[in-house]
């Protein structure tokens, strides 16, 4: 190969090489969403009530602790599962039953999920129940005009009511 | 003979693929070559790009990171602003670039050693070392996306955290973090700072390790690769400057987002299957690769010995062995010398290029049997002896040839006929220079010395080791009363027969018209045989 064509040849290649990292550095373009839809992110973190009401011991059980382990309720660690049911114009749209954290299950229990949705205006219905028997101890609903590519958080603060829209 | 030219995994259906892409991949190099020449062929030297993309990324980065300002409202403003200026906007898409161009040739070295299988036995090190960086190669480059501080950098930070929250690690979610701009502090800025500069200094650390078991790394590319390299990384930069998106917005999600495939992959494929999914993936690719080295059946070759009686100390073994398989320790057995040769067989590649560099490896040696201070158990220097009389002895018509070859390259046996002896060598390097001296006293017209292309060697360093002993640079030297014009050196990689045989056509030509050799030899009947050298 003489030098001209040698040169030539080169210059091509590293061309070819800038052109293929140029290219792939920014293309093709990736769709995170499709045109029409727009996203839930269904986000908390909570810690449950105990799995089972606190007792009283026995003077017996209280006997045969150390003195400084005589306290009178005995209280479960494990915590209750969270039970969340999302509906979306009064049809089901995400349903979870979430278990606490920590090897003896005494933790917050803690959910993220993404929901994508048709965009448009949509009456959303959160339920929560945190406790050992199952009621949905808080509700909430609203009605968001959510355009396409929006975001709505739900987001569950007990402090502060309960769940949050937030968009 | 039976040769085990190459290792590769599985079954024979699968070997034969292997073979065959790895016969493609040197097709490529060889046309390459053409174009490049073997010292500016990116494909013979993508570890020592490797380097220099780093080198880049680091020169580019300690800019960069005194533009930075590690905080929430700064890091985007101040990146942004950089963009705005020329150089700034130079600096930042070259380091973008360079960024990518690792990637690149990471993943195109990591291909080129599996074909090649340079993977097993005492090269497991550098390969399990390599699989392990790669981790470090994505933390570093991914890490850089977010320190932007634009949607893409949000993007990409809660896909990363949606994924780490698939782990059962942590007990919280991750993700909950970057829901919102009032959770992005400067605190978490500077984290990302400190990572983006720690990461890549054990990245640093890691391709240091990556070598260790290795003499004479690679790790600084031809001058004229350098220029061709930053030359397309600056016109680049300058044609397609690195910009930033808008700031984030974390009430929506954009539309489309232009992905750095390179890095960014990941989350394209996590959306198209699931956070579990990927780490499955990668994690199994992680554990199938790092495992490779003894999940592949390979036969295991006898290692190099030394022979204390011929051995010196002369440390020529230890200097030329591409593995550091050979150390010089102090004697201990009241010979004479400065020392023994050691070979440390975990190191061992059983090249043969230790006996190659042994002055004892001369086959003027008068002594009954052949022994050389260091060589192999499986192709000795006495047997090479022997077949090469053998060979000498049969040769017919003129001019007669001999060609030593290697087992690893274009296969030299092919080319026996009966003016034409071949012995084929473990490696090139396996050729003791007073073995082309004593072929051509002993009869032959010509010695053709072929082995893997140019920067090509299976074994690293043979083919540059023999090319040098017989130019007279390197010890041992080929004595400079050889006739030159009765030797050929020519590089032929396994799949460039067509080269090999093209050259060795030439080379007999060229002989024929030089005086035939029982006229050299008559002239020189009167001049002794070497005696031994005693060593010992």
């Amino acid at each position: 190969m003489n030098t001209i064509l040698r040169y030539a040849a080169q210059i091509a290649l590293y061309v070819a090489f800038g052109a293929a990292l140029g290219y792939f550095s920014s293309y093709p373009v990736f769709q995170a969403l499709p045109p029409d839809q727009a996203l839930v992110r269904l986000s908390f973190s909570h810690g449950a009530k105990p799995i089972s009401p606190c007792r009283e011991r026995t003077p017996e059980e209280l006997a045969k602790l150390a003195p400084n382990m005589r306290v009178k309720l005995d209280c479960p660690r494990e915590r209750a599962p969270v039970q969340v049911e999302i509906e979306m114009d009064g049809k089901p749209l995400y349903q979870i039953t979430a278990r606490p954290a920590g090897l003896k299950r005494d933790g917050a229990s803690t959910v993220y999920r993404r929901l994508p949705v048709v965009a448009g205006k949509h009456t959303f219905k959160a339920r929560l129940a945190d406790g050992p028997d199952g009621k949905f101890t808080y509700v909430s609903d609203a009605t968001i005009d959510l355009a396409p590519g929006k975001v709505l958080v739900i987001d569950f603060n007990a402090g502060k009511g309960g769940f949050q829209f937030v968009h | 003979m039976s040769v085990d030219r190459q290792a590769a995994p599985g079954g024979a259906p699968s070997r034969t693929i292997w073979r065959a892409t790895w016969r493609a991949w040197e097709r490529a190099e060889l046309a390459f070559d053409a174009v490049f020449g073997a010292d500016g062929n990116p494909l013979r030297h993508l570890g020592a790009l490797g380097f220099l993309f780093f080198w880049v990324m680091l020169g580019t980065g300690l800019y960069l990171y005194i533009v930075f300002e590690g905080t929430a409202e700064g890091a985007y403003r101040s990146i942004d602003a950089l963009s705005a200026a020329a150089l700034g906007s130079i600096i930042r898409s070259v380091h973008r670039y360079a960024a990518d161009g690792f990637v690149v040739v990471t993943a195109l070295h990591l291909v080129r050693e599996l074909l090649a299988g340079r993977f097993t036995g005492a090269r497991w090190f550098a390969w399990v070392t390599g699989v392990v960086l790669i981790w470090f190669l994505y933390a570093s480059g991914i890490g850089g996306y977010w320190l932007v501080g634009d949607q893409l950098a949000q993007w990409s930070l809660t896909a990363t955290a949606e994924w780490f929250d698939a782990l059962p690690l942590f007990g919280l979610s991750m993700v909950r973090n970057f829901l919102s701009s009032g959770q992005m502090t400067d605190r978490f800025y500077a984290l990302l700072s400190f990572l983006h500069v720690a990461i890549p200094l054990t990245l640093l650390l890691g391709m240091w390790l990556h070598i260790q078991r290795v003499t004479r790394p690679n790790v600084t590319p031809s001058r004229a690769l350098m220029l061709g390299t930053f030359a397309t990384l600056i016109a680049l930069s300058l044609i397609k400057p690195v910009t930033s998106l808008l700031p984030p917005d974390y009430g929506a999600v954009p539309a489309t987002i232009p992905v750095d495939w390179y890095y960014l992959f990941i989350h394209p494929l996590m959306d198209a299957t699931s956070p579990a999914a990927l780490w499955t993936m990668v994690m199994l690719a992680t554990l199938v690769l790092a495992a490779l080295p003894w999940l592949v059946r390979v036969s295991h070759e006898p290692v190099a010995q030394v022979d204390p009686a011929n051995c010196n100390g002369c440390g020529r073994c230890f200097a030329d062995c591409p593995f550091g398989a050979v150390v010089v320790e102090p004697r201990t057995d009241g010979r004479r010398g400065p020392g023994l040769a050691r070979v440390l067989p975990e190191l061992c590649v059983s090249c043969g290029i230790c006996a190659g560099a042994c002055p004892s490896s001369t086959p003027f040696r008068t002594v009954a049997e052949l022994v050389t201070g260091i060589d192999m158990p499986q192709r000795s220097l006495a047997e090479m002896r022997s077949r090469m009389e053998r060979a000498l002895a049969g040769l017919e018509g003129s001019p007669r040839m001999l060609v030593f070859g290697c087992d690893r390259a274009a296969d030299a046996r092919v080319l026996e006929r009966p003016d034409t002896g071949v012995i084929s060598l473990l490696c090139t390097g396996q050729l003791p220079p007073s073995f082309i001296d004593y072929a051509l006293r002993s009869g032959a017209d010509g010695v053709l010395v072929t082995g893997c292309a140019e920067d090509g060697c299976y074994y690293r360093h043979g083919n540059t080791w023999t090319a040098q002993r017989i130019a007279g640079v390197r010890e041992p030297h080929l004595r400079v009363s050889v006739p030159r014009e009765r030797v050929r050196v020519v590089w032929a990689a396994e799949d460039d027969m067509a080269n090999l045989r093209a050259a060795v056509e030439h080379f007999r030509a060229a002989l024929t018209n030089l005086p035939p050799a029982e006229s050299r030899h008559a002239a020189r009947t009167k001049r002794p045989r070497r005696k031994e050298v005693a060593l010992g």
